[in-house]
């Protein structure tokens, strides 16, 4: 176990010596994932709440084919699968987008969780008090903004329980990731449970790490939250 | 016999090249796990939420920290944990006694696995809603003489699955996405077959595409029966009209 940790300590944090690998790897894919998720994801909820139906249905199908259907196989399709075509293969640009393993891991992930980010905050737009709108509208704010100014602050703050719970999905969902050869922190423990066969040892650090990190997330959205929902008043 | 079957029925594009049945079977592993491993988390679910809930800190500490841990670790890091460790400490044990070298069956232990880990995730469900069964019901079975065993049948029950029942289902879509995984660790479900498939034909992208919608499909069923069995439990109640 001593021997384990003092070999592996350095790949599962943050580097084998040649690429960044372990904690560092999996925050990056995390934090990249997510933000891309996140700018995406507030065009197409306002977007998805619109009362025009050909706006709508895109956004909604979208939503509904990558919320039935697990990352793994959407990994799995970015990853291999859309490589195997031979017309991608053809475009020199497109062949070097799908060629980068971190490429199409990041693809596959951000779809993902922009699927989930848009319906979470298409929620709260909908749930918006009608008063609140309708007072922004008195006082001549139209279009964009009335979303930017009224809409879209209050939608964001409420949905924020929800959005802390898609981050702490998400965190665990990027575990998929080696097995696009990315090398995260399973991959680390994957390979120490190779090179020394303490099985329990090395998953077991991984589990400690990802639970680390899921405790110190949840602890900075519990502030975010005191910060920002305080309106909601005692016991949110 | 599949593939002639579909060829009489002028279906012969269904059979996916010959690949159809293969899919199938993965399609059949995938269901068969996912409800298996279901029946196995409700229970542990209901076990946890009862000893969670109970005023003996013997019960409530381990049960506190099982959600605790397990929620907190991704589900593949423990599948990868528990599925191999159970391996290597069966192992260990049958060297230690002298025993044959037992091999673990694969899908009983990708069952229990789901299992134990989507149990964690059924406790929470459960617990929040017994707590939201109005506490004079409970008063009033208590005044009418019932039992323990009759005031969990005959009114908690009944009453809190109205209100676990948004919960299950979501944790049933979660484990139903999660069964995806278990081909990482060797068993033969739909995932598997359309790698198999695409790898030997050549059509990755086309068998891939496949196995997603064939869960696509699987999760609008689950869908469409959730939606219904809100509104049969929720009979009766003022909310349900809104």
């Amino acid at each position: 176990m001593i021997e384990l940790l003092q070999e592996y300590w350095r790949p599962f944090l943050y580097s084998d010596g040649n690429h960044i690998t372990g904690l560092a790897m999996t925050m990056w894919l995390l934090t990249a994932s997510l933000c891309i998720g996140f700018v995406v994801s507030i065009p197409l909820s306002i977007a998805r709440v619109s009362p025009n139906r050909w706006v709508r249905w895109p956004v909604q199908f979208y939503t509904y084919l990558f919320r039935g259907t697990p990352l793994y196989i959407q990994l799995l399709i970015c990853y291999t699968g859309i490589y195997s075509l031979a017309a991608i293969r053809a475009q020199p640009v497109l062949d070097a987008f799908f060629r980068d393993a971190m490429n199409c891991t990041l693809l596959a992930f951000a779809l993902n969780t922009c699927a989930y980010t848009t319906e979470i905050f298409a929620g709260a737009i909908r749930s918006m008090a009608h008063g609140e709108v309708e007072a922004a509208k008195a006082y001549g704010l139209s279009g964009w903004k009335l979303y930017a100014y009224v809409i879209m602050p209050s939608a964001l703050r409420r949905s924020l329980p929800y959005y802390s719970n898609e981050v702490i999905l998400m965190l665990h969902s990027t575990t998929v990731a080696f097995t696009a050869t990315i090398p995260d922190i399973l991959k680390v423990a994957r390979d120490a449970n190779s090179a020394t066969f303490l099985t329990f040892q090395s998953f077991g650090i991984a589990a400690l790490i990802y639970l680390t990190v899921t405790f110190a997330l949840v602890g900075l959205f519990r502030l975010a939250e005191r910060r920002w929902l305080a309106f909601l008043g005692p016991g949110h | 016999m599949f593939e002639d079957l579909l060829q009489t029925l002028g279906l012969g594009a269904f059979s996916l090249q010959g690949f159809g049945p293969l899919l199938l079977q993965g399609t059949w592993m995938t269901i068969k796990l996912s409800v298996l491993s279901l029946a196995v988390s409700v229970v542990l679910g209901l076990l946890g939420a009862s000893a969670k809930l109970s005023s003996v800190a013997l019960l409530r500490i381990p049960a506190q920290l099982y959600t605790t841990l397990i929620r907190g670790v991704p589900d593949l890091v423990l599948m990868l944990l528990i599925f191999y460790s159970l391996q290597t400490w069966l192992t260990s044990f049958t060297d230690y006694m002298e025993w044959e070298y037992i091999e673990i069956n694969p899908f009983g232990a990708g069952v229990i696995t789901l299992g134990f880990i989507y149990g964690a995730y059924f406790t929470e469900t459960f617990r929040g809603a017994i707590l939201a069964v109005h506490r004079g019901q409970l008063e009033a079975a208590t005044a009418y003489g019932l039992t323990r065993r009759q005031r969990f049948r005959y009114v908690t029950f009944p009453q809190m699955m109205r209100f676990a029942l948004p919960g299950i289902g979501n944790n049933w879509m979660v484990m139903l996405k999660a069964t995806a995984l278990v081909s990482i660790i060797g068993l033969a479900d739909v995932v598997k077959a359309a790698q198999d498939a695409g790898k030997s034909t050549y059509q990755l992208f086309f068998f891939l595409v496949v196995a997603a919608l064939i869960y696509l499909a699987i999760t609008s069923a689950s869908n469409f029966v959730l939606r219904r069995l809100e509104t049969r439990y929720a009979a009766g109640v003022r909310e349900a009209v809104r």
